[in-house]
């Protein structure tokens, strides 16, 4: 087993940490994602707990937005009804600041760069680390765009976790790979977010040559749900991104309270935590 | 916030946007999923290759003669001119292009370049309805597929719209997600484009979104503009003194006034939509009221929460419906080129009477913020002076939402 972190790097100290761990045990990093404040923010702090002990490696929080065009109907609908129940970014900081004093997986910000731009990317990127969170996701910040963050991201010690897509070209694909840092997240589908059933072609030979183009992690999410996908995804990248059907699974047990939520989520992810090694 | 000094100008002046990485200022730029990355490069290469391709150039001029009727003439408003009392009023007659906007000039042009590229498919948005019939329109004409999302809100308040464009062969899908208006529709084709984009081109409709639209929209539509200049000084005599059109997006605004903006003599006026009052969410002003901020792809004046959510917006005119700007506007703003104002819902309305009734034209709603800012300007100038006002489109789409809204006012006798 080879470790893909890179020591140097401070950005991606905690993130580092966690998939060195990973490695040293033969296992691969299983990553949800959930909605911030979906239903409500009380019960994203149980599930950020119940994840932590599944064994989630590391967690993506989605922070929402109003318009997200990358995203497919169900997380958009769990972003409005956070965003219905009050969710704003004050109530976020202060719940995450909570999390990642009870939790040991890093947690990421997926957020929206409109999101990032209004607060002002200084006090942003401050906000974001003195909470504790060990990164950011900007799906709508392409690599020409991102100068300013980067920086600022680094100077706060901040992982700044880029994307690739089917659609991006193998020389901009091995540069974005390059210069992302924790690790990089490789989409296996042109579109937005939803489950899927089946890996697409031509993700596996991918993954394989995006691991020769970074030191980092390579992350793959976008369509998957079930642990047999964990455990193929498994086999050629460094970990799996579980995000809708996680999402949906939330929205389904949301009547049962905070403790119920997070007591469903906990086995369904401690399932999918198993079949990533 | 917008500065107080105006931000330099780049070397040729003030027309020289926007760069390379579609930035006017500081506005623009390309903030989209890495998804829509290659397609907007492709887009970008397609569209510079046709520029310098006169045969592309000839194809759009000779559609432009004999399918849409151009050029469109200049309309002295006689009785409207008498109304106001002093300075004279011009329309130009965009309602008079086929569809009855300016719309199709941009959805021809586009419709071009998706050729060009290969794609088959076309999707679009449409607030109005006034995008989605041309694109159809255009759609048909080629033999390209045609998918257009519409709020649900406007798919009822469009309704003529509608039809036309299904009996053109498109398929509009109704969105139902968030105010149900044209930011909506703008996502969820957004969306459609992130899953079909290898073989579909999306032709946005105003000179909004990502980096190479807003530029793309504008030189389809500086038509108008140009048209307008060269009308003035050749039956007039002389430049016009002021120039005005509606801004939602601000397509038919921008392809106005990007042909005058070096010419220094001549003032410009955007028409933002007032709506029922200033108080946030009761209007779609983004330039008069918004700060900067992202929406849809790009840099520019948005009505955003403080935490960056996008805030509703009303306006009776489904055109001008939306809570952002097209980037280049953001920039004439700062730059002071262009003046911004706004006029109320029912200034507008206002308007539409006194223009069907004086003038013997149903203007657009949208169109309708043009005139009533047009007409109050003009009480107030001399009479030599030439107010040019953009007809951008015809209001037989708003006759029945116009007839609602007055049975409203009336008690809801006639409803």
């Amino acid at each position: 087993m080879t470790s893909h972190h890179d020591p140097k790097s401070q950005a991606s100290k905690p993130l580092a940490a966690t998939f060195a761990a990973l490695a040293k045990d033969g296992r691969k990093a299983l990553a949800p994602f959930v909605t911030a404040g979906d239903p409500d923010l009380d019960t994203t702090l149980a599930v950020l707990e119940a994840l932590d002990r599944a064994g989630a490696a590391v967690c993506e929080l989605g922070v929402p937005y109003s318009d997200p065009i990358a995203d497919g109907p169900v997380i958009q609908a769990s972003y409005t009804r956070a965003l219905a129940s009050g969710f704003t970014l004050e109530k976020f900081f202060a719940m995450v600041r909570k999390a990642t004093g009870r939790v040991k997986m890093p947690i990421l910000a997926m957020v929206s760069y409109s999101i990032i731009y209004r607060r002002g990317i200084d006090r942003f990127v401050d906000d974001a680390a003195a909470a504790g969170l060990a990164g950011l996701v900007v799906p709508d910040l392409p690599l020409e765009e991102s100068e300013v963050l980067d920086a600022t991201c680094k100077g706060a010690n901040l992982a700044l976790v880029r994307l690739v897509t089917p659609t991006t070209p193998p020389e901009r694909a091995a540069e974005i790979a390059k210069r992302s840092t924790g690790f990089l997240y490789c989409v296996s589908v042109a579109g937005v977010t939803g489950a899927r059933t089946d890996l697409p072609e031509g993700l596996v030979e991918r993954v394989k040559w995006l691991r020769t183009k970074t030191d980092v992690p390579v992350l793959v999410g976008f369509g998957v749900s079930t642990p047999e996908q964990v455990k193929l995804l498994s086999g050629v990248a460094d970990g799996a991104i579980v995000g809708s059907a996680l999402v949906r699974r939330v929205g389904e047990l949301a009547a049962e309270g905070p403790e119920g939520v997070a007591r469903g989520v906990e086995s369904w992810v401690a399932d999918l935590v198993n079949a990533a090694r | 916030m917008p500065s107080p000094l105006s931000p330099p100008l780049p070397a040729g002046g003030i027309s020289q946007v926007p760069d390379a990485h579609g930035r006017f200022g500081r506005f623009g730029g390309r903030y989209v999923p890495e998804t829509l990355s290659a397609a907007l490069d492709q887009l970008q290469a397609a569209y510079d290759e046709a520029r310098a391709d006169p045969s592309f150039q000839a194809e759009l001029d000779q559609l432009l003669a004999a399918f849409v009727g151009r050029p469109t003439p200049l309309l002295f408003a006689k009785r409207l001119t008498e109304y106001a009392g002093g300075a004279q009023i011009w329309f130009k007659r965009e309602d008079l292009s086929h569809t009855g906007a300016h719309k199709i000039n941009n959805t021809l042009g586009q419709g071009l370049l998706a050729m060009r590229m290969g794609k088959k498919r076309i999707i679009a948005e449409t607030g109005a309805g006034q995008h989605g019939v041309a694109t159809a329109t255009a759609c048909a004409r080629f033999g390209l597929d045609c998918v257009v999302y519409m709020g649900s809100e406007d798919v009822r308040r469009q309704e003529p719209n509608v039809r036309s464009m299904r009996m053109m062969g498109a398929e509009v899908r109704p969105v139902e997600s968030g105010s149900r208006t044209l930011r909506d529709a703008i996502n969820e084709a957004m969306r459609d484009w992130m899953g079909s984009v290898e073989t579909t081109h999306y032709i946005i409709g105003s000179v909004v979104g990502p980096h190479p639209f807003p530029r793309i929209v504008r030189d389809f539509q500086s038509v108008i503009g140009k048209e307008t200049l060269l009308f003035c000084q050749k039956e007039l005599g002389r430049d016009p003194d002021c120039v005005v059109a509606c801004v939602g997006g601000g397509s038919n605004a921008a392809g106005m006034f990007y042909p005058l903006v070096e010419h220094k003599g001549i003032r410009l006026v955007g028409v933002e939509a007032g709506g029922r009052s200033a108080k946030p969410g009761d209007h779609a002003a983004s330039l008069s009221y918004g700060n900067a901020g992202i929406l849809h792809g790009s840099l520019s004046y948005v009505l955003q929460d403080p935490d960056g959510q996008t805030a509703d917006v009303h306006s009776v005119s489904a055109g001008l419906d939306y809570p952002g700007v097209g980037p280049e506007h953001a920039w004439w703003h700062d730059t002071k080129r262009v003046e911004y104002t706004s006029v109320t819902d029912a200034e507008a309305l206002d308007a539409f009477d006194l223009v069907a009734r004086r003038e013997g034209i149903l203007p657009a709603l949208e169109t309708s913020h043009a005139l009533a800012w047009t007409v109050k300007e003009a009480a107030r100038r001399p009479k030599e002076e030439v107010i040019v006002v953009c007809m951008s489109g015809r209001g037989d789409k708003d006759a029945a939402e116009i007839a609602r809204l007055r049975s409203l006012e009336n008690g809801g006798a006639h409803a």
